[in-house]
């Protein structure tokens, strides 16, 4: 795709970021608008990380502050890891979008508004008692109104289109104005709507987006127009990639480096859907999909097509691994390989379904009756699902064992560049299974059984049916190590707790050890996991840019832990730990290693900002 | 169904080494020997052939099979056995459960296996009692029954199993009990040569907890007055030289006749093969107690595409329209760009 260089009434001024935030009513269209600019962003070469933030209903009443849909891009000619803190410039659609977002904005920020939706009953719906384009209470910010129902509806009437019908094509005026103000090619733009849509919707929506553009070029409302350059990241071959996306994408690679079919079981569920959607569009690569009845459901037929030598997979959110407990315990019992994907959003019960949070690693940890070990793995950005879904799967099929791969709502829907890995590069996670006999009965006949362990890992056989003579049963009742019959004895029970969470703790062997990233003699480290380290990247570079020295270390896998984690941590003298939830790795390492390390908690439905956490590092120094 | 070339097995080769662990008298015994001796008959194979169970004193059958088998949780098989089946097309998946099981914690994937019509021969003892908790009332439990949970009689009316899963819309509804070995083995192995999800109900005594349930129905005494045996084809009529019959009223509903009373051509011809589930249903709720003449054999047995195929059929279409996945393709799908 060629970019060309729009022309610019000014000099054209370069900054080396910009965070936009577009926001409107649910049914305005400001997670479409928001997409376009970035991937025109992401064509540009800029370096970007996104934030769509809307609400759980999906029409809340039309014009009220519960109902508004926002879409945050930060683009940058550098390497970034969060959305921005702040934007430097909210479209806010009406009068509600621009009470939830303006307060967000830096001070002095550009506020666009479309003043068309700024009568009488929609400040009455948006709760303002005043007017606020009139009444000073925008003083701080930079504030400019546009007509643009009324703009685009000028524009389309001599097509034919209806004035209501226009009404929906206000949200291309905006990205139109927005793609002359930062400087986007448009070319992109243009063609994807042409593919996207089709006779007057497409010449409608054509017509705003090029009435928007000129508007910001023609008219004296702003002095000149920004650029953000391409952002100088490493080289290579790049796409645009949501977390959600690259989940969906690695199952598919497991299924490829394990050479196994895979077999999904899903529920749909916010905001784990996307990946049960776009699973499904890949039958070609050997992928089964089953939409079960209920998250049970979903589970067992995961775990009944890995007792069949499938890649079982169950995609949920929280109140669906609360469902998936009892099936998980069976895993843990039966050994065998599972990975269950939770994209954790606010809870208790159904909560914040839209918002994000971090708050299920207890629920994996430990939400299993009895003594219930598996491992867990969590992501930590965007693409970082991709690597992250074949780790958890290598590990369930190496150890034959349920493991939990711990996502999160910003990391589902947020979105980033990738620098694609060659494929031929990915690992090889093949495992065999069993095809003949494994013991000689006291008689000399060759039998299978079914839990004689591999002495390194502890990982059972995996015979799957039809193999002639491995015929054996499995089942939830205690059983006797090595031939798998039922047992109830009391010292068989033991042995066999004790060995299931043996070989859990064996797979830290297994993993990279944990690494300090920053200054490796500070006194101050700062513990993470998840979706937390674009923000802690971010507060990390600016405190040590201002001359004191912090260390960092995020983890990937939870469970185990990386088998220096305790001498790591024992070598600072404060730890702080932040986490969107109260506080849940940061007791586990208290626990563990007898650390005084202090929780930094954040449980709004959204992800830190790198400001806080560069305030709650700066009191470590106090 | 096995793809692989048929062996000759004998009973002896479907038994495990466990020992039987069932209460003496148990009428799981009958099940198990019947099962045992059935598999040789059908030329299937141990190795592709799986049992999976839920929870409960029948669902420790696959303990005693010397086949794959898997004795999971609680009103869970028909969730499990439909991830073996469709993950694999080529076994044999047999459901083993009871009525607490299947239709109390287990309700909704036993419906959704069936609607779906997954590969799965579902075997429901019915013994209308919890045996392995030791007594409580089942959802098959008649309104009175004074249980250890119901000191004052139970005030839940119960589900009839049948109508329950041809309102499922299964494609093989039958039934069967657990003293007539020979019918039993008839059922099941029509049950199996049926393509698709195959639920067979089996009157199966609990003589612990609830002896005798349904000993005024199968009871050598009494039968042959009181079971009424479904012939495909064939006008429905029992008792003593056929001297019962069953009509169907002007109003539609099914009655028990004297044939005498009434011409022949009146008796009520049984179509097991009929797409509309009426019939079945119909007969299926003509007893309401169980005190009344009850039909047995197959009540419904007709064709559909079993899910299994149908979902692999869509990983072959999708091959043939995009050839084989190509990962690094597919990477590169939403467009991309270079640097560098």
């Amino acid at each position: 795709m060629t970019i060309t260089s729009p022309q610019a009434k000014g000099e054209t001024e370069a900054v080396s970021y910009v965070v936009v935030r577009f926001a409107g009513d649910s049914g305005d269209g400001m997670q479409v608008t928001g997409d376009r600019f970035t991937s025109v962003s992401a064509l540009f070469g800029n370096d970007l990380s996104t934030f769509p933030d809307y609400p759980a209903e999906i029409r809340a009443p039309a014009g009220t502050v519960n109902g508004v849909s926002s879409f945050q891009i930060h683009i940058s000619d550098h390497d970034i890891t969060t959305p921005g803190d702040a934007p430097n410039v909210l479209i806010a659609m009406n009068p509600a979008a621009l009470k939830a977002d303006v307060h967000l904005l830096i001070p002095g920020g550009l506020v666009i508004v479309n003043s068309d939706n700024f009568e009488a009953r929609d400040l009455e719906k948006a709760e303002y008692e005043a007017n606020p384009l009139t009444d000073g209470s925008l003083r701080n910010y930079r504030v400019v109104e546009i007509p643009m129902t009324t703009l685009t509806q000028r524009v389309t009437e001599p097509l034919g289109v209806k004035a209501r019908d226009a009404e929906r094509s206000k949200n291309f005026f905006a990205l139109g104005l927005i793609s002359w103000l930062y400087t986007r090619p448009t070319e992109p733009t243009i063609a994807w709507i042409e593919k996207r849509f089709k006779d007057l919707v497409k010449d409608s929506n054509l017509a705003a987006f090029r009435a928007g553009y000129n508007f910001g070029e023609t008219t004296e409302l702003f002095d000149h127009p920004y650029e953000v350059r391409p952002a100088k990241l490493p080289a290579g071959e790049y796409t645009n990639v949501s977390g959600n996306t690259a989940l969906a994408w690695g199952i598919v690679a497991a299924g490829q480096l394990s050479k196994l079919p895979v077999l999904l079981g899903s529920y749909p569920i916010t905001p784990a859907s996307d990946v049960l959607h776009e699973l499904s569009k890949h039958k070609h690569f050997g992928v089964r999909t089953v939409q079960a009845e209920d998250e049970i459901a979903a589970a067992g037929m995961a775990l009944g097509a890995a007792f069949a030598g499938h890649l079982g997979y169950t995609t949920t959110s929280g109140p669906g691994v609360a469902l998936k407990s009892e099936t998980m315990s069976l895993a843990v019992s039966l050994e065998l390989p599972l990975v269950l994907v939770d994209i954790q959003r606010g809870g208790p019960s159904t909560g914040l379904p839209t918002k994000t949070e971090a708050a299920d690693l207890n629920l994996a940890m430990y939400g299993r009756h009895s003594e219930a070990p598996l491992p867990i793995v969590a992501a930590y950005r965007p693409s970082h699902c991709f690597d992250a879904v074949i780790e958890a799967s290598r590990i369930a099929l190496k150890y034959r064992t349920p493991v939990i791969l711990l996502s999160d709502g910003y990391l589902a829907n947020g979105s980033e560049p990738w620098n694609l890995p060659d494929v031929a590069t990915l690992p090889d996670i093949s495992t065999s299974f069993a095809t003949e006999p494994n013991h000689t009965a006291p008689d000399g006949t060759p039998e299978f059984w079914p839990y004689l362990r591999d002495p390194e890992t502890l990982a059972r056989p995996w015979a799957i049916p039809g193999t002639p003579l491995l015929m054996h049963r499995i089942g939830g009742i205690e059983k006797e190590d090595g031939t798998g019959n039922i047992d109830y004895t009391p010292a068989n029970h033991e042995k066999m707790v004790r060995l299931r969470q043996a070989k859990i703790d064996g797979i830290a062997r297994d993993i990279p050890l944990a690494e300090v990233v920053g200054d490796a003699d500070a006194h101050v480290c700062v513990l993470g996991w998840g979706s937390t380290w674009g923000a802690i990247s971010s507060a990390v570079e600016l405190v040590r840019e201002s001359g004191k020295k912090v260390a960092w270390i995020h983890l990937t896998h939870l469970n185990p832990f990386p088998a220096n984690l305790g001498d790591l941590l024992r070598g600072f003298s404060r730890v702080i730990v932040p986490e969107l939830n109260g506080g849940q790795l940061c007791r586990i390492v208290r626990a563990n290693y007898l650390i005084d390390a202090r929780s930094v908690s954040k449980i709004q439905g959204r992800p830190f900002m790198s400001a806080e956490l560069v305030n709650e590092i700066e009191k470590e120094f106090s | 169904m096995s793809e692989t070339a048929v062996r000759v097995t004998t009973k002896k080769d479907w038994m495990s080494d466990q020992e039987v662990r069932w209460c003496p008298g148990c009428g799981d015994y009958g099940v198990l020997q019947a099962v045992q001796q059935l598999m040789p008959e059908l030329g299937v194979v141990p190795e592709r052939t799986v049992f999976v169970s839920g929870i409960g004193c029948s669902s420790r059958f696959p303990y005693y099979m010397n086949t794959y088998g898997m004795h999971s949780i609680h009103g869970r098989a028909p969730a499990i056995a439909t991830g073996v089946a469709v993950a694999r097309p080529d076994l044999d998946v047999w459901v083993v459960t009871g009525d607490g099981d299947a239709l109390s914690i287990g309700g909704n994937h036993l419906i959704h296996a069936l609607r779906r019509n997954v590969n799965l021969k579902i075997l429901l003892f019915n013994n209308r009692i919890y045996g392995l908790t030791k007594g409580q009332y089942s959802p098959t439990s008649e309104v009175g029954k004074v249980t250890k949970s119901t000191p004052f009689g139970s005030v839940d009316h119960p589900f009839n199993p049948l109508s329950l899963v041809i309102g499922s819309e299964a494609t093989f509804v039958a039934r069967t009990h657990d003293l007539d070995r020979k019918h039993m083995m008839g059922v099941l192995r029509a049950a199996y040569e049926h393509r698709g999800a195959s639920f067979v109900e089996i009157f199966q005594n609990c003589n612990v907890f609830n002896d005798g349930a349904f000993e005024d129905i199968i009871g050598k005494q009494v039968r042959g007055e009181m079971m009424i045996d479904l012939k495909h084809g064939e006008p429905i009529r029992f008792g003593a030289d056929g001297h019962k019959g069953v009509v169907m009223g002007g109003d539609g509903q099914l009655r028990i006749v004297e044939v005498a009373d009434v011409s022949p051509d009146d008796l009520l011809v049984h179509d097991a093969h009929r797409a509309d589930p009426a019939l079945a249903f119909a007969l299926a709720r003509i007893t309401h107690d169980e005190h009344q003449a009850t039909p047995f054999g197959v009540f419904r047995d007709v064709k559909r595409d079993d899910y299994g195929h149908l979902v692999a059929a869509q990983l072959v279409q999708a091959s043939e329209r995009k050839g084989p996945g190509d990962l690094a393709a597919l990477l590169r799908s939403n467009g991309t760009w270079t640097i560098g």
